[in-house]
């Protein structure tokens, strides 16, 4: 290694903190459940849950970035790693969950029972 | 060719296009393509979760304990305790790699050690977890068209108004004959594959009667609650029961819909084969950082390349942790 690595030992600590407090944050909003998140949707999901996701994918940035040391790599690595992922998880979350509502609402509306 | 030997290429052990060597490269191909196994099952976990959408198993209802808090509802407490387990083996994972870059074996050595210990931790906690999970806690009764119901009783201290009452706390004790059907005792095609139940169904149904406090809950959810019906409702819906279900196996579990512990076992195992996976990886360069093997070779990066794969595996806990236990 030709670059001289000096320590990331402060930056380690900052980061832990932020995923203490974001994971804190998600228990307690998961155990409280305020009306006003929970019973509120957007795009057919409640708006506690979006908080949710948003928060994971918070944490799942500083793992990749900081632990992971994306951000001290190479452009060209980092994007052919991270870009691939993005795109063919929303792709798959696309389908697979749209379809999923749409097969819901074919046994809601149909005569048959499921399960009963 | 030259005789020199020269690192500049990445299969000369050197960085190569994308400033990674050879070693590194590969475990993040790896890293890629588990990353999209597990979003396949994630997606698969959500695909079940939204075609059932009105009926599925509220999660903080299944996951409430917590080691020496024996009946104390404590939702989400054990898994937000795994979690920090794991970020923190993460947080001496990357200061064993940190003191990697600086040659200090001797701190390498420590954090790995503390690492190794974090992941046990982690494999043990989920072990208890599974436990419980397998074990089940309230009980409940399935019906013919398979689903689930679940026994309740007014409560006014609780949120819904109903308290969740456990089948031993009601069901009558008729000291039936009851005999496991096995092949063992000529029963063929219709052996029971599962130990028999505390409770009989019969004994279920008697003391059922004979508390006429008791109602029946419904898997249906309304208002982000579980149904609970009218005493006489639920008298009529329990005439629909079959058979009695306690905890949880692959076929069935008395928290709700039949997948819910199928999607459970798989997708938290198979997370578990890897965090195993990785203690023993772990444990294979902790030695070799004793025997002094990357202190010879001056460079630490496959104490680098583990660590990687190690918050990998926190990576998809922290998804599986939103998935499964909060949204």
């Amino acid at each position: 290694m030709a670059h001289a690595h000096e320590s990331n030992m402060k930056r380690i600590w900052i980061v832990f903190g932020y995923l203490s407090i974001i994971t804190t944050v998600e228990v307690a909003l998961g155990i409280l459940k305020p009306d006003s998140l929970f019973k509120n949707n957007f795009l057919s999901m409640s708006l506690l849950n979006w908080i949710f996701i948003i928060l994971t994918v918070v944490k799942a940035y500083y793992i990749m970035w900081a632990f992971m040391h994306l951000e001290g790599e190479k452009k060209s690595l980092r994007w052919s790693i991270v870009a691939p992922l993005v795109f063919l998880i929303l792709y798959l979350c696309f389908i697979v969950l749209v379809e999923a509502d749409y097969i819901f609402e074919v046994f809601d509306n149909s005569h048959y029972k499921w399960i009963f | 060719m030259s005789a020199t030997v020269n690192n500049e290429h990445a299969l000369d052990g050197g960085p190569g296009p994308m400033g990674a060597t050879y070693g590194k490269m590969m475990m993040w191909f790896f890293i890629v393509s588990d990353a999209l196994t597990f979003s396949g099952f994630i997606a698969a976990y959500g695909f079940s979760r939204f075609k059932f959408i009105e009926t599925w198993p509220i999660a903080d209802e299944v996951f409430t304990h917590f080691p020496f808090l024996h009946g104390v509802n404590a939702p989400m407490y054990y898994v937000a305790l795994m979690t920090f387990i794991l970020i923190f083996s993460s947080v001496t994972m990357v200061i064993a790699v940190d003191a990697g870059h600086r040659l200090q074996k001797t701190k390498v050595a420590v954090y790995m050690l503390l690492t190794i210990i974090g992941g046990f931790m982690f494999l043990g906690s989920q072990a208890w977890e599974w436990k419980n999970f397998i074990k089940g806690e309230y009980g409940a009764v399935e019906t013919a068209g398979g689903s689930i119901l679940q026994f309740v009783k007014p409560d006014k201290n609780e949120k819904s108004g109903y308290k969740r009452v456990k089948l031993e706390e009601f069901a009558a004790n008729l000291n039936e004959e009851r005999e496991q059907l096995t092949r063992d005792k000529g029963v063929w095609f219709m052996e029971d594959k599962f130990a028999l139940t505390n409770y009989s169904l019969n004994e279920v149904n008697q003391g059922f009667k004979s508390h006429p406090e008791l109602l029946v809950r419904t898997e249906f959810i309304k208002d982000k609650e579980k149904t609970v019906l009218s005493r006489e409702e639920s008298e009529k819906r329990l005439k629909d029961a079959v058979l009695v279900v306690e905890g949880a196996n692959l076929v069935r579990n008395e928290y709700g819909h039949k997948l819910f512990a199928d999607f459970f076992f798989f997708i938290t195992g198979f997370h578990g084969f890897h965090v195993f996976s990785g203690v023993l990886l772990n444990i294979l360069v902790f030695f070799n950082v004793l025997l002094g093997t990357y202190e010879r070779r001056k460079s630490y990066e496959m104490v680098e390349k583990v660590g990687l794969y190690w918050h990998f595996v926190d990576l998809v806990w922290v998804f599986v942790f939103t998935f499964f236990y909060l949204v």
